[in-house]
């Protein structure tokens, strides 16, 4: 009964959304304010990274938005797990094979790392502070597979990620009063193109957002693992 | 079959919408719901690349001299995609950490189970 109403509703919804997608052809240009950021972003921002220039620059305040909507989303992780019967040791954990927490000895570093790379060079190649975050906090999460009895030190991981919160608010304080005067404004020297030391303010809040988001997943893989048993 | 390759992406994407939506009407299980939900999360992030896709078009990436701004993709639902998955990440973990917390009350994962859910 259920599933039937479920095809039907889907049906429905399928066959509007169908007649919809035929008025928008695939693989066309669409948008105006797409070629408007391909051919004015390297001016604008300095960076040679469309895409950065769009997430942290023309669109840096929106991005303010996203970075809280994830912290609120692990914190009420932590609120959630925290009411159910308090924080356990994991005691009862088979420990990790040698493969596993050898390899994590060698590894760790090295995706460590990586994800800094990926969330400096974030205004060159592809990448930047969500995806080196995700990859710094996959490194946590292979420390918690391999060796069942540490932990992350938790205020060290909610230091970094209040400091790095509060470096992405207070350049964006600073942008008000240089310049343009508005919130997020571009006030570093714009070097030149492709260089690591360029593009102004976007390597700066890209490593804060790296950092953020890197200790809030961490965080959110400790918080998950503490109630396997 | 030109239809096909016009609209092969669209019908990906939206296909994973579909199977998302349906194991969110039909199934009860918790965990499967939330499978559901993530398959939903991944389509609508593909439809929103997909759009944004200029037929041969390069990345919008300027990582060497001489490359033409004419041909690359649209950069900005890429932005909006990037920062979507980390969210959907996030908000993955929150739902499963709302299913323990159901479980542990509970004692069950099935939602017609649950006695004190019925209306």
């Amino acid at each position: 009964m259920r599933a039937t109403v479920g095809l039907i509703l889907l049906a429905v919804i399928g066959v509007g959304v169908g007649i919809s997608l035929l008025a928008i052809p695939f693989g066309a240009p669409k948008t105006e304010i797409g070629d408007y950021y391909i051919e004015n972003a390297r001016e604008d921002t300095g960076a040679t990274n469309v895409v950065t220039s769009v997430v942290v620059g023309y669109r840096a305040f929106d991005t303010l938005g996203e970075v809280t909507v994830l912290f609120v989303a692990a914190l009420g992780l932590g609120a959630v797990l925290a009411t159910a019967g308090g924080k356990r040791g994991r005691s009862g954990v088979e420990p990790a094979s040698l493969i596993l927490s050898a390899g994590n000895i060698f590894l760790f570093p090295l995706i460590l790392l990586f994800g800094a790379y990926i969330f400096t060079h974030g205004h060159l190649t592809p990448g930047g502070g969500f995806q080196g975050g995700a990859v710094i906090a996959s490194a946590f999460l292979l420390v918690y597979l391999s060796s069942p009895g540490k932990r992350i030190n938790e205020s060290g991981a909610s230091l970094t990620e209040s400091v790095s919160g509060l470096v992405f608010v207070a350049i964006g304080l600073l942008g008000l009063t240089h310049g343009t005067h508005y919130f997020l404004a571009n006030f570093l020297p714009k070097g030149a193109l492709n260089t690591l030391f360029s593009a102004g303010i976007i390597p700066v809040i890209y490593c804060a957002i790296g950092l953020k988001v890197g200790s809030e997943l961490a965080g959110v893989v400790d918080n998950l693992m503490e109630e396997t048993e | 079959m030109s239809f096909l390759h016009d609209y092969v992406y669209y019908i990906g994407a939206f296909g994973l919408v579909a199977i998302g939506l349906l194991i969110i009407l039909v199934k009860r299980n918790l965990i499967k719901l939330i499978i559901g939900l993530s398959i939903l999360d991944t389509g609508v992030n593909m439809f929103l690349i997909s759009v944004g896709y200029i037929r041969r078009g390069t990345a919008p990436i300027f990582s060497r001299p001489g490359l033409e701004p004419d041909g690359m993709v649209d950069p900005v639902p890429q932005a909006l995609v990037l920062t979507a998955i980390v969210i959907g990440v996030a908000i993955l973990a929150l739902a499963l950490a709302l299913a323990v917390r159901f479980y542990k009350t509970y004692g069950t994962l099935d939602l017609r189970k649950a006695k004190e859910l019925r209306w």
